[in-house]
């Protein structure tokens, strides 16, 4: 049977661009979207997306009984988290008055500082909206091909700060460096939409298509 | 560091890319998925797709087109145009936009945006306001002396027709305070003279929020997208004529503001 990507459907966020985005450049993969643990713990590898607030992610995925799946499957499947999907991997985020997340990376999420003037007298806006670069302060299989320092598409008022240094993959600046990629043994996780950001997205995610950790 | 977005509108008329100087005078300029594509190849860092389709009827045409464009295309897309209710959000988002523009029924009943906001998340929502200068009303001597007011907008909906008495300013703070992830400003007096931005009120509505400004309504020139980013502080310019009409590329236009110095995605 063909390897299989799950994509977790939790019912937030736009999975369409994600799934069309997977299935181009994994053609040797079959992308399942799914809200059933069954179904998805029978899939080769997982994907986390998410968008929206922390606290009615971890509610739905609880909801699902997805929460104890994802913790499960962390333990050998390539797992990998997008946006907000990376966030509920930590430990805790302050989002929603602060909310207990899946502890799958030790650490928390915060929220950047509001706005205030840099040194140019320009206002850092939250939510961090747009196109960044990433620093690669680690090598790692999943930045084959992919240039350090190459642009992705962001959007989140909160980031992740990991415990761990050594999680970290590589960093967006936005006032100050933040995690923008992280890592540990079979999990990896973007803050960035790869599949929002052209063909550098992409690259990375057939990486990840091909990751046996 | 963040760059600074190029943004191209495209406007949309049943499943079709249209041009025309104000909703007059509308040719049809092509297929949204090769235009989209052309766009997305000379380097756009978002598309903005505005329904100007008037009959209800021809929206699952909508529907069809965003999907179609979402499949072939991997940046960000906004679509606006008719947006009334949680369900056209639900459904313009499952059919591939990444956010939606809301801008009368804003106005009509601003809880709407807080509900959106509150159910797909904030990053989704941008608010278009539509903003008109006031003109003061003169003495009737102009004295040398007379103090200079300070300029005012208003915010206009149903496609700039209709005035509703709002402050462009505080409008804009309520909208943020209500869940707005991003502001769409256009000037109602700029859009479509290629005269260039209205600068004072996007530096006015940038000093006042918290969120990303998109500057909209009035480019002519480079130059214009450069002072609309620079003195008007927005995050992110919008421009439709420039492009379509193949006056400048989308790689022409951030070629040239990425040597004056801004932080361009090249």
């Amino acid at each position: 049977m063909a390897a299989s990507i799950g994509v977790i459907d939790y019912g937030m966020g736009n999975l369409h661009s994600l799934g069309k985005a997977l299935e181009r450049v994994s053609s040797a993969s079959r992308v399942v979207i799914s809200y059933d643990p069954e179904e998805l713990m029978a899939c080769d590898r997982l994907v986390l997306p998410g968008v929206g607030g922390v606290r009615e992610c971890m509610n739905e995925l609880r909801r699902l009984e997805l929460n104890q799946m994802v913790v499960e499957a962390a333990r050998d499947k390539p797992m990998l988290g997008i946006c907000l999907g990376m966030q509920v991997m930590l430990e805790w985020s302050d989002e929603n008055g602060g909310v207990p997340a899946l502890g799958l990376f030790p650490g928390k999420v915060v929220r950047f500082p509001d706005p205030s003037p840099d040194a140019h007298g320009d206002r850092l806006k939250v939510p961090h909206m747009g196109w960044n670069r990433v620093v690669q302060t680690r090598a790692h299989l999943l930045w084959d091909g992919v240039p350090d320092d190459a642009w992705f598409y962001f959007v989140h008022s909160y980031h992740a700060a990991p415990a761990n240094p050594e999680h970290v993959l590589g960093t967006a600046d936005y006032g100050h460096a933040f995690a923008a990629a992280i890592a540990r043994d079979n999990i990896a996780a973007f803050q960035f939409h790869p599949e929002k950001s052209q063909n550098t997205g992409m690259t990375l995610l057939g990486n990840f298509a091909q990751w046996s950790p | 560091m963040l760059a600074k977005r190029i943004i191209p509108c495209l406007d949309i008329d049943r499943g079709r890319v249209v041009k025309g100087i104000k909703f007059e005078d509308v040719q049809d300029a092509g297929d949204p998925v090769e235009v989209a594509r052309k766009y997305d190849q000379q380097g756009a860092d978002e598309l903005v797709f505005l329904d100007i389709t008037a009959s209800h009827e021809a929206r699952p045409i909508l529907f069809q087109t965003v999907e179609k464009v979402a499949r072939e295309i991997y940046i960000p897309l906004t679509v606006g145009g008719g947006v009334r209710t949680c369900a056209d959000v639900r459904c313009l988002l499952s059919a591939g936009a990444d956010k939606v523009s809301i801008n009368t029924a804003a106005v009509e009943n601003p809880g709407f945006v807080t509900e959106a906001g509150g159910r797909y998340g904030v990053q989704c929502i941008v608010v278009a306001i539509d903003a008109k200068r006031v003109v003061p009303k003169k003495p009737p001597l102009a004295r040398k002396s007379a103090r200079v007011e300070p300029p005012r907008w208003e915010i206009f909906t149903h496609g700039g027709r209709k005035a509703t008495g709002l402050d462009a300013i505080e409008w804009a703070v309520k909208m943020v305070e209500h869940g707005a992830g991003e502001l769409l400003v256009t000037s109602m007096d700029r859009d479509g003279t290629k005269a260039g931005y209205d600068v004072e009120l996007l530096d006015a509505i940038s000093a006042a929020v918290s969120v990303p400004v998109i500057a909209s309504g009035g480019v002519g020139t480079l130059e214009h997208l450069h002072a609309g980013l620079v003195a008007g502080h927005a995050d992110a310019v919008l421009a439709a004529s420039i492009f379509h009409h193949g006056t400048y590329s989308v790689g022409e236009a951030k070629h040239y503001l990425a040597d004056k110095g801004v932080q361009i995605r090249l």
